[in-house]
């Protein structure tokens, strides 16, 4: 037992000094985001320091990239063909897992910035986000439908790619303004940021963003899920009652 | 935003409401224009309006899951005022009504049965459009060239045509007297006319008026004067019914949509019964048949042209 927690401890204090010579101080405009009745996207500022441990550190031109990813989540993506005349979905392939809003925001052009090696190795392009591994079904050209939902999501500004968005003053202090939209999912969001030397992660730092509804959206979408009976009968007497007021107050104009 | 990249009439506000259920936010003004123009065809026409709404409400974005749930509240709000000033002109057969109801209940259980499972299948965007375009059709073009030779020939003929029809329904047995009517016939078709509808209604996110209408018409023979009063009044409890289902079993009723939607259409369905009261029958006819059509061509005309995105999205998991 006092051998394995001393390994457990040289472990970490070994982590740690690997990991010390940059390090990251991070803040955010906002650590958790409410949607509201009136809810209209949000924009999140995130800013902080690059803290170099050693001044004759030998590394050259630094670059951030900061991530904003909303959990993921399986999701189905169809694909249409012409049959008898007609368009209808054909074949679909189940994606185990993608972000419903991802934003990648870099100090420059990613691949410049990021190599493929470590794209791959800390899952940062918004392809690399998305797991389609698994699934029975058998679809040939599975990419095509990956591309798909890269290509619907970033059209409805859910996937953003925004290169130059991180400003990097005197390889020191970094900020950068990301734009959540309106159709936002609620979720544990996570916001990632990367320090990037010859297309390497030197350092990284990874903190909560908590997206929830608030006010009367939280309560409405409770009562739907937990006590569906109340919730319909509740729309009925609004329908009713709104038919039945309009109803009355024409007979009322009309006289 | 995504709204109003879509917004239909080019009312681009700022007035965004984040829909709970839906999960989307949406340009407030656009749902209450397309409430209350809808809500103006039907309380002239007796239809709840919904092949009109639940088409728009794909077209700017909402889950079709959801729109087809939400459109059927909206109904029983839009179609209850309507049925108010029927009511009051005494236009409404309410045993007429009832038996309709009977069939529209059981009609509306297995359609939303039908929904649920052909969500499953990845299917129902198609299979919904289908029904659009095949219902459409037949119901628009029958209401066209029959009210068209109305419209020609004289009064005495159209009375003659009706007893025609008479003679295989009197054939049938349960006969009933609807006074209002001013009928003695069999209760069963009116009975498997309101499964039909009910069934309709529930897959299409429609009230079923513009079958309910033409059906009533051409072959339970009933007055036009009580036939859209009588369809509003049926179409009230079937809605409310789906309502329900859906509410119970996918948790798809937006009631902020449905409230947005609804008070345009309330307001819209008073001046339409006002407009409508103002019209003759035929005129009436011709134009519901006109705009039945043109809805038809439109989604058929979308079945058919290549599509500018292949893939679509769905919720996986959720059945």
């Amino acid at each position: 037992m006092r051998t394995l927690s001393a390994y457990v401890l040289v472990a970490i204090l070994s982590w740690v000094g690997a990991a010390s010579s940059q390090s990251i101080v991070l803040g955010l405009s906002k650590q958790e985001i409410g949607i509201t009745a009136f809810f209209d996207g949000s924009e999140i500022l995130i800013f902080g320091a690059l803290k170099h441990q050693n001044e004759a550190s030998s590394e050259g031109e630094l670059d951030v990239v900061i991530t904003i990813a909303s959990p993921r989540i399986p999701v189905t993506v169809r694909r249409k063909e012409k049959r008898y005349g007609v368009w209808v979905n054909v074949d679909a392939l189940e994606i185990d897992l993608a972000p419903s809003f991802y934003a990648v925001a870099t100090s420059g052009p990613f691949d410049q910035i990021v190599s493929p090696a470590s794209d791959v190795w800390h899952q940062i392009s918004v392809q690399k986000m998305i797991l389609a591994v698994s699934g029975p079904e058998k679809v040939e050209n599975s990419e095509d439908f990956t591309e798909a939902v890269v290509r619907i999501r970033e059209n409805e500004g859910l996937y953003q790619t925004l290169t130059g968005a991180v400003t990097l003053q005197n390889q020191t202090l970094f900020s950068a303004s990301v734009t959540l939209p309106a159709n936002l999912v609620e979720g544990a969001y996570t916001a990632r940021i990367f320090l990037m030397s010859d297309g390497d992660v030197i350092a990284k730092h990874q903190t909560a963003i908590d997206v929830r509804k608030v006010g009367i959206e939280r309560w409405l979408y409770n009562l739907a899920h937990q006590r569906p009976v109340v919730y319909g009968l509740l729309s009925l007497a609004i329908a009713i009652f709104a038919g039945w007021a309009a109803a009355t107050a024409f007979r009322a104009v009309r006289g | 935003m995504g709204s109003c990249r879509n917004a239909v009439m080019g009312l681009c506000g700022h007035m965004y409401i984040y829909l709970p259920i839906a999960e989307i936010s949406v340009n407030a003004l656009v749902l209450l224009g397309l409430g209350g123009l809808v809500g103006v065809l039907s309380g002239m026409f007796g239809v709840g309006g919904g092949f009109l709404m639940t088409p728009l409400l794909f077209f700017i974005g909402i889950p079709p899951a959801v729109a087809v749930a939400t459109e059927a509240n909206q109904i029983v709000a839009s179609s209850f005022s309507g049925v108010l000033a029927h009511v009051k002109r005494r236009n409404v057969d309410f045993k007429m009504g009832g038996v309709l109801l009977i069939g529209g209940l059981v009609g509306a259980g297995v359609g939303v049965f039908i929904f649920n499972y052909l969500k499953g299948l990845g299917q129902v965007d198609l299979l919904v459009k289908l029904c659009y375009v095949v219902f459409l059709g037949i119901v628009g073009s029958l209401m066209f060239t029959e009210s068209l030779q109305a419209l020609r020939k004289s009064k005495q003929v159209s009375a003659s045509k009706l007893r025609k029809k008479r003679t295989w329904i009197h054939a049938l047995p349960l006969k009933i007297r609807f006074r209002v009517s001013g009928l003695y016939i069999s209760a069963i078709p009116p009975v498997l006319i309101g499964i039909l509808v009910g069934i309709l209604a529930a897959i299409m996110g429609v009230g079923g008026g513009f079958v309910m209408v033409p059906a009533m018409i051409y072959l339970l023979g009933m007055p036009t004067k009580v036939v859209v009063g009588t369809s509003l009044f049926q179409i009230i409890f079937v809605t409310a019914f789906t309502t329900m289902l859906h509410a119970t079993t996918n948790y798809t009723v937006d009631i902020v949509l449905a409230v947005l939607l609804l008070v345009g259409g309330v307001i819209g369905a008073q001046f339409g019964t006002m407009f409508g009261a103002k019209l003759k029958a035929e005129q009436l006819r011709i134009l519901l048949a006109v705009m039945v059509l043109l809805v038809c061509a439109k989604l058929a005309v979308d079945l058919v042209v290549q599509p500018a995105e292949l893939f679509s999205l769905g919720s996986a998991g959720r059945h």
